[in-house]
C-alpha cells in the first residue's frame, strides 16, 4: 500500500540510455528536488539494478524499491 | 565504558587496570576511526595519457560518475590525454590497426548482420585511405545507437558536477599548440609536480 508521501513528486526516463548516464540523469534530477520527496526513475540499462543500489548506499538517498519488469527496471528514490 | 569523564573517574579512585585502561582506548580509537571514515568525502585522481576516441571514454564515465557519488575529483590531462580538452573534438578517431581487439562490426542492418565480426587484416587496415575515418565513424554510430553518451557529453558533466582538469603544460609546449586550443573551464595549466601532491591524499589513482 502506497502512503500519500512515497507518490513520486518527479518521474524520470532513461530507457534507451547506458551506463553511466541512468546514474548522472538521476543525480541531477535529485539535485532538482525537494528533500524527503520521491523521484520514479526507469531505465533499460541492466546494470542499473546493482548501480542504482551502490549510488543510493554511497550518497544517502533512500531506495524504496527496485523492481523489473520486461526489460525494464523501475526505481523508487526518497531524496536525502 | 565509552565516556572520557567516567574513566577518569574511575582512574582517580583507583579503580582501572592497566588492561582495562588499553581495552577502553582501543575501543574508543575504532570508534573514532569509523567515524571518520563516515565523514570523509572519497576523493580520485586520474591520468588521462590517451587522445584517441576509445580510450577518452574510460576518464570522463568515472570522473563523472565519482562526482555523481558526492566524490571530489581531479584528472591530470597530459600526452595525448591531452587533447581530449580540446575545444573541438569532431576530429577525434580511433583505429583498428595494432588493435587486435577491437570489434569491427556494422551499426546498421538486421541483427544477423551486426554482428558479423568483420576480419580486417593490418596490411589492408593500415593501406586504405580513410579507414580509419570509416572506424571512427562506425564507432561513433554504434555508440550513438547503444544509449552511450557521447565524449563531449560526458566532459560537459564533469564540468557542471565539479570535476577539476588539470592541464600538462609540458604537452602544451612539446605538440606546438597554444592555451586557446583547449576548453575554458581547465582548473590549472601545470606539472607532475602540482599534481602528485593531490593524487597522494586520493583514495582512489588511475593512470588511463
Amino acid at each position: 500500500m502506497a502512503i500519500a508521501q512515497d507518490i513520486p513528486a518527479r518521474e524520470l526516463d532513461t530507457i534507451g540510455l547506458n551506463c553511466p548516464l541512468p546514474i548522472l540523469k538521476t543525480k541531477k534530477e535529485l539535485k532538482s528536488m525537494e528533500t524527503g520527496t520521491v523521484l520514479k526513475m526507469i531505465s533499460s540499462d541492466a546494470g542499473s539494478l546493482k548501480d542504482m543500489e551502490a549510488f543510493c548506499a554511497q550518497t544517502g538517498h533512500g531506495l524504496l524499491s527496485s523492481q523489473q519488469e520486461g526489460n525494464s527496471y523501475i526505481f523508487h528514490i526518497r531524496k536525502n | 565504558m565509552n565516556d572520557l569523564n567516567e574513566i577518569m573517574a574511575a582512574g582517580q579512585a583507583g579503580n582501572v587496570s592497566k588492561a582495562e585502561f588499553d581495552k577502553w582506548f582501543d575501543e574508543r580509537f575504532e570508534y573514532n576511526m569509523k567515524k571518520m571514515a563516515e565523514n570523509k568525502t572519497p576523493s580520485m585522481s586520474l591520468i588521462a595519457t590517451k587522445g584517441t576516441l576509445d580510450w577518452a571514454y574510460p576518464p570522463f564515465i568515472l570522473a563523472s560518475t565519482a562526482a555523481a557519488l558526492g566524490w571530489k575529483v581531479s584528472i591530470f590531462f597530459t600526452f595525448y590525454g591531452l587533447l581530449l580538452l580540446k575545444k573541438d573534438l569532431s576530429d577525434m578517431k580511433v583505429t583498428p590497426v595494432g588493435n587486435p581487439a577491437m570489434p569491427m562490426k556494422m551499426p546498421f542492418g538486421p541483427d544477423w548482420f551486426k554482428n558479423i565480426n568483420w576480419p580486417v587484416p593490418n596490411a589492408v587496415a593500415g593501406n586504405i585511405p580513410g579507414f580509419e575515418n570509416m572506424a571512427s565513424g562506425l564507432m561513433k554510430e554504434t555508440f550513438k545507437s547503444k544509449g552511450v553518451a557521447s565524449i563531449e557529453e560526458l566532459r560537459e558533466i564533469s564540468i557542471d558536477e565539479g570535476v577539476e582538469l588539470h592541464a600538462c603544460q609540458m604537452t602544451v609546449d612539446v605538440f606546438g599548440f597554444t592555451q586557446d586550443d583547449f576548453i575554458d573551464d581547465i582548473s590549472s595549466w601545470c606539472g607532475a609536480t602540482s599534481f602528485l601532491p593531490t593524487a597522494g591524499k586520493s583514495d582512489v589513482t588511475l593512470f588511463i
